[in-house]
């Protein structure tokens, strides 16, 4: 759930400051590592698990990019040839841009709703634990539950939707067989799961906002509108990215979503990603060639292939950190 | 008073607003409960049904009949309960070093583990899977627990914790009392940081009790899965015949962490809102 909303928080937010260092008597190199073996010691587990379960098999997926590998045989050295296929790998690309779709439909409306609510909550003075607790509930809950439910919800014969659309006089829509229904199931569910999430990340960003700035802009005769966009706006930035870094990350790697929606017990994939994949996002693709079609290296160049997406929007975001650092300096 | 009028127009209008925000983000829960309570015929019928059945009992027993689901609801407690335990020492051990000592290269570890917040998953999925299967670990448990038993965001979160909140004369009366390091860490530094792990420990154990993609790898076989798991199971078996059933399901596996949040919901909100705007 939120392991992977949070993590990056703390990546943002780091700024390793040496406070309150005790125990440190400068002398001779060796020495020195040996007399603070217990430290090193104490922060090993992490770093081992990280090798041995991280880094040793990073690199090992790099050189399997370049191996035809069935998991099981040998391995065949295959040059660059996993790469070029891949660039014309249409189901690659459909997937990519299912992938950003999905993000889009469903990260966007999300932001959006999430800060109205976050303003209206910062406003209300009474029953405030009760509404953070209700918006919160969604993004705790399972995402294979919540997938279940919804896959009900958007049921073309017994589904809600329907019905409400059957009740005011437009017909039935089969939401989980129609590409574009599919991303709309597949954007609700992340819309309903994290919208109360990030409302509240951003409440506890209106909330860090000095009064007297609005204050000030009451007695400078501003309105709410202008209010808002000349105060709140300028001043939410950093959560407000705070919160379209991590939806962005998470979203390039959703899964679970469209796997537990679509992987309907029909003969196909469940990583398939439902008729025509329509749904199925670049994570589901990595899992499909990998574990479904047991081809190690093509699978490992998707990962190879997905981290570099990720690091391209992580460098994007990053850009828009910096200049609003450059923007705020006095230069 | 025309001014008091329009401030209690806006007030309700404002409340409108939030509660109908409160019934969407309830309302599928309710859903559940509704599905979860009605035969497949009432489930199937139009108009929909809103209010729930007399079924629940009924559908629970073809949960039963259908899936080992108090198997699987141990095999989730026994990941998340040892990984949360192994998070909490590792971790907060950690992070008490780098809250608390200077020693060659420590700016350069804490930097080296930020950076390795950001790498995905999948990078190392195909490879992890592979030595695990060597190891003999695939289709077992410790599959799950074994990786997660430390994490980066645990260390960050607790060296934020404790820089603030052990005091440097606490640390320098208890050195001056000849307390060893594993002294310090557990008389002076645990009994003081007692919140933040417990934030830690109900936001590791949601998120291993939660977890789905990798479980649904390593776990080959499947009789011996997590709940999320045996649950995505019944899902794609049936859910065009038997809904009522896969919803008591989707519902009994909510409840616990349901129960769990409720009563740590408070701090729980407050403190991870706060660690995001820092």
């Amino acid at each position: 759930m939120a392991d992977m909303k949070t993590a990056p928080a703390a990546a943002i937010a780091a700024a390793p400051s040496p406070t309150g260092t005790a125990g440190a008597a400068p002398s001779g190199g060796r020495g020195r590592i040996r007399r603070h073996w217990r430290l090193y010691a104490a922060i090993s587990p992490f770093y081992l698990l990280f090798l041995c379960f991280g880094l040793v098999p990073a690199g090992f997926s790099l050189f399997l990019a370049f191996q035809r590998w069935d998991g099981l045989g040998d391995m065949e050295y295959a040059g660059l040839s996993q790469f070029r296929y891949l660039l014309a790998d249409t189901q690659f690309w459909d997937a990519v841009v299912n992938t950003l779709e999905i993000w889009a439909m469903g990260t966007l409306p999300m932001l959006f709703i999430a800060l109205v609510s976050a303003v209206m909550l910062n406003s209300a003075v009474r029953f405030k634990g009760v509404y953070r607790f209700a918006y919160f509930v969604p993004s705790v809950t399972s995402v294979v539950a919540v997938a279940v439910i919804f896959g009900s919800i958007f049921s073309t014969s017994f589904g809600l939707m329907n019905a409400v659309l059957r009740t005011v006089g437009i017909g039935e829509v089969a939401w989980l067989n129609e590409p574009w229904g599919i991303k709309v199931a597949v954007a609700a569910l992340m819309t309903w799961q994290w919208t109360g999430y990030n409302a509240i990340i951003f409440l506890a960003g209106l909330q860090t906002i000095p009064t007297e700035l609005y204050e000030a802009a009451r007695v400078d005769g501003a309105g709410p509108v202008r209010t808002f966009f000349s105060v709140t706006m300028p001043m939410m930035r950093p959560v407000i990215l705070f919160t379209v870094v991590v939806s962005t990350i998470t979203g390039l790697q959703s899964f679970s979503e469209s796997q537990v929606l679509l992987g309907r017990n029909d003969g196909m994939s469940t990583f398939a990603g439902g008729p025509e994949h329509a749904g199925q996002t670049v994570v589901l693709y990595f899992f499909q060639q990998t574990f479904d079609n047991n081809d190690f290296g093509y699978g490992a160049a998707i990962a190879w292939a997905i981290f570099m997406m990720v690091v391209v929007f992580s460098l994007i975001n990053w850009r828009l950190v910096n200049r609003r650092e450059r923007a705020r300096r006095p230069s | 008073m025309s001014r008091t009028k329009g401030a209690m127009a806006r007030g309700i209008s404002l409340h409108t607003a939030l509660i109908a925000g409160v019934l969407l983000s309830i309302f599928p829960f309710y859903l559940a409960v509704v599905m979860a309570t009605r035969t497949s015929s009432e489930i199937f019928s139009y108009p929909p049904k809103l209010w729930p059945g007399s079924h629940f009992g009924e559908n629970v027993g073809h949960l039963f009949d259908n899936i080992d689901f108090f198997g699987s609801m141990l095999n989730s407690l026994i990941v998340a309960g040892t990984v949360t335990v192994l998070v909490l020492f590792f971790d907060s051990l950690a992070a008490f070093v780098f809250a608390k000592f200077d020693f060659p290269g420590r700016k350069l570890l804490f930097g080296l583990m930020m950076g390795i917040f950001m790498l995905p998953a999948q990078l190392s999925a195909i490879p992890q899977f592979v030595i695990m299967a060597k190891l003999g670990w695939i289709g077992s448990l410790t599959a799950l627990i074994v990786p997660a038993a430390a994490n980066a965001f645990g260390i960050f979160w607790m060296r934020q914790y404790m820089t603030g909140a052990i005091h440097d004369e606490l640390m320098d009366a208890s050195r001056l009392d000849g307390c060893s390091f594993l002294r310090q860490y557990w008389h002076v530094a645990l009994p003081v940081v007692r919140p933040g792990l417990a934030f830690l420990g109900i936001f590791t154990f949601m998120s291993q009790w939660n977890d789905y993609a990798w479980p649904l790898i390593a776990l080959t076989n499947p009789d011996h899965v997590t709940l999320q798991v045996a649950l995505s199971q019944l899902n794609s078996v049936h859910s065009m015949t038997d809904y009522g059933m896969v919803m008591a399901g989707a519902l009994l596996a909510l409840i616990p962490l349901l129960i769990m949040f409720i009563f740590a919901a408070r701090h729980f909100i407050a403190d991870l809102a706060k660690g995001a705007i820092r």
